[in-house]
């Protein structure tokens, strides 16, 4: 009786695993099959021939400019965010200053506001100051609205960090820039890299603001980019499959190699509402 | 120390450089976003004043309140996915070996960006050669509906990827606050002779209800937000059948070029989203944190 309990535990969590997995599996066998195939024959079946050349073929069309815009928008805005996000905890969790906790609730409400809401004045304002269509007003926007949920993050880190060394190096008289970045930010590496694997799952991801600030195709990001790609391949399932798997390869990768960090830093993002 | 640490220079050297990025490309753009509803502006020309025109425009458009119907559909559909999630996790925590290599399968989809979610569900309902329609087919079922084109269906067929994509999400959560139920609480359940049920749903629910009423709070707010693969997958249509209040709001802006009733929809959408946090905050803060 217990067995078969157990059994049909094993087999319902197995069957949310094969639906998770299923679409992404699909995914990667037809982006390696030629369009014969993929109409022709079962659709679960490996290639009969394998079509790397789908890859090649997207990626020497535009793919590869879109991959590069997402590597470096999203590498420059995690570097500001992450700093700026320190700096900002550093400043509410050990200087003291009245209007600290008011600048706090101002990141905490920041967390919950719905970007469409603020869209079309930021697009007014980057119009304004000649920066629609220009990379700086990406990286700008990601940096802006990663802060508020980085801050959190790392607040919760800085709390509990023991101050007795940071007091000491204060006593033998070491300045504040020296003690932020020669002690207290060698201190949160732990979870800033839990901030970094965030950031970098969001700005590879994100849409919206390049859809409406970006509208030259070398400086679109993948998430944009293969909008566009896509409408020209509409019958070319392989290439289409190519830029998808290309699209999202290093975020699969990079939660291959470091799951735990992701999985950490996904539990502390659910404080975004 | 105390005298280094309340130097003002530092602090604003410290604190500004991350406060003056959110005030001015987060506060400052809330603001205008009301202002600017109150506006006649074609996103190039000049700007003339109309008053309260844009907001009662909105107030009797059927179109958005038919985009805020569908945005409150999903809200409603995601909460009640929460039992899925919150069964799964149960499952998940009691003592299964592999949890931690499932709970992670179960994450992927997550961090697959929304564009792509969508690009692949496109084709996983392509009417002919879509892995769906193919499974149905081998079943023998050979005249399915077309998934995204028929207005009664399409936003049950969004909300499949949608709930794919958060499932993982939802079951981490859980499954950590499950996991930091103390054991002692358990076996005591045990010894007491508590069934494994009984455990679960007189125990170990209402011990996760703190974590539980977050979740409710970001799936209604998330729904409510949601954009991205909507816009993607069916660009809100056919026929408006699948329109969500952002994606009216993004239209009628960067489409239409209607860009002060756009405005006014997205302070509108601003305004729906902070009542109903409020509320569900209000009505879901009765009753104490448990401290084990």
């Amino acid at each position: 009786m217990k067995r078969i309990g157990y059994l049909i535990l094993y087999a319902s969590l197995g069957f949310v695993a094969i639906f998770q997995l299923f679409p992404i599996i699909w995914l990667v066998l037809f982006s390696l099959k030629d369009t014969r195939e993929i109409f022709g024959s079962n659709p679960l079946a490996l290639p009969q021939e394998w079509k790397w050349e789908n890859y090649v073929k997207v990626w020497e069309g535009d793919v590869g400019v879109y991959f590069f815009n997402s590597v470096w928008y999203t590498a420059i805005a995690i570097i500001l965010t992450v700093i700026l996000a320190s700096m900002a905890a550093f400043a509410i969790t050990r200087m003291q200053w009245k209007l600290s906790s008011f600048v706090l609730g101002l990141f905490m409400v920041g967390l919950m506001i719905p970007v469409h809401s603020a869209l079309i004045p930021l697009f007014k304002m980057f119009l304004s100051v000649d920066l629609i269509d220009k990379p700086l007003s990406i990286i700008l926007t990601y940096t802006a609205y990663n802060l508020p949920i980085t801050l959190m993050i790392l607040l919760g880190f800085y709390y509990t960090l023991p101050r007795e060394i940071e007091e000491a190096a204060i006593i033998d008289g070491c300045s504040i820039n020296r003690l932020f970045f020669r002690i207290t930010l060698p201190m949160t590496i732990p979870v800033m890299s839990t901030t970094v694997i965030i950031n970098m799952i969001y700005n590879w991801n994100e849409f919206v603001f390049v859809n409406t600030f970006i509208s030259s195709d070398k400086y679109k990001t993948l998430t944009v980019g293969i909008q566009n790609f896509i409408g020209q391949y509409m019958t070319d399932w392989g290439a289409i499959g190519a830029t998808l798997v290309i699209s999202v390869l290093p975020i699969l990768l990079a939660f291959f190699f470091f799951s735990n960090k992701v999985v950490e830093g996904i539990s502390a993002s659910a404080v975004k509402g | 120390m105390k005298k280094v640490m309340s130097n003002k220079l530092m602090i604003a050297i410290y604190i500004l450089p991350a406060l003056l990025l959110i005030g001015i490309l987060i506060y400052i753009p809330l603001a205008l976003t009301g202002y600017y509803g109150l506006m006649d502006w074609d996103g190039i020309g000049e700007m003339t004043f109309l008053g309260l025109e844009n907001y009662i425009t909105a107030i009797k458009d059927m179109k958005f309140w038919d985009s805020a119907y569908h945005s409150f559909l999903l809200a409603i559909f995601s909460t009640l996915s929460l039992f899925i999630y919150l069964g799964i996790a149960l499952i998940l925590a009691s003592k299964i070996k592999g949890a931690n290599l499932l709970r992670k399968i179960y994450l992927i989809p997550m961090l697959l960006s929304s564009v792509a979610i969508a690009q692949l569900w496109i084709k996983v309902y392509n009417p002919s050669n879509g892995i769906l329609n193919s499974i149905l087919s081998a079943f023998g079922i050979d005249n399915p509906p077309v998934w995204l084109g028929d207005t009664s269906i399409v936003l049950y067929s969004i909300f499949i990827p949608i709930l794919w994509q958060y499932a993982g999400f939802y079951i981490l959560i859980y499954y950590a606050a499950l996991k930091n139920i103390p054991d002692s609480l358990i076996e005591a359940a045990k010894i007491d002779g508590a069934s494994p049920l009984q455990i679960a749903f007189k125990i170990k629910v209402p011990l996760i209800m703190g974590v539980i009423k977050v979740t409710v709070v970001l799936a209604i707010v998330g729904s409510l937000k949601y954009f991205d693969l909507i816009y993607v997958m069916t660009g809100g249509g056919p026929s408006g059948a699948s329109e969500v209040m952002a994606s009216y709001m993004y239209k009628t802006a960067f489409s239409s070029y209607n860009y002060g009733y756009g405005s006014a929809i997205g302070f509108l959408l601003l305004l729906i989203t902070l009542v109903v946090t409020y509320l569900i905050r209000k009505f879901t803060s009765k009753g104490d944190e448990i401290q084990y």
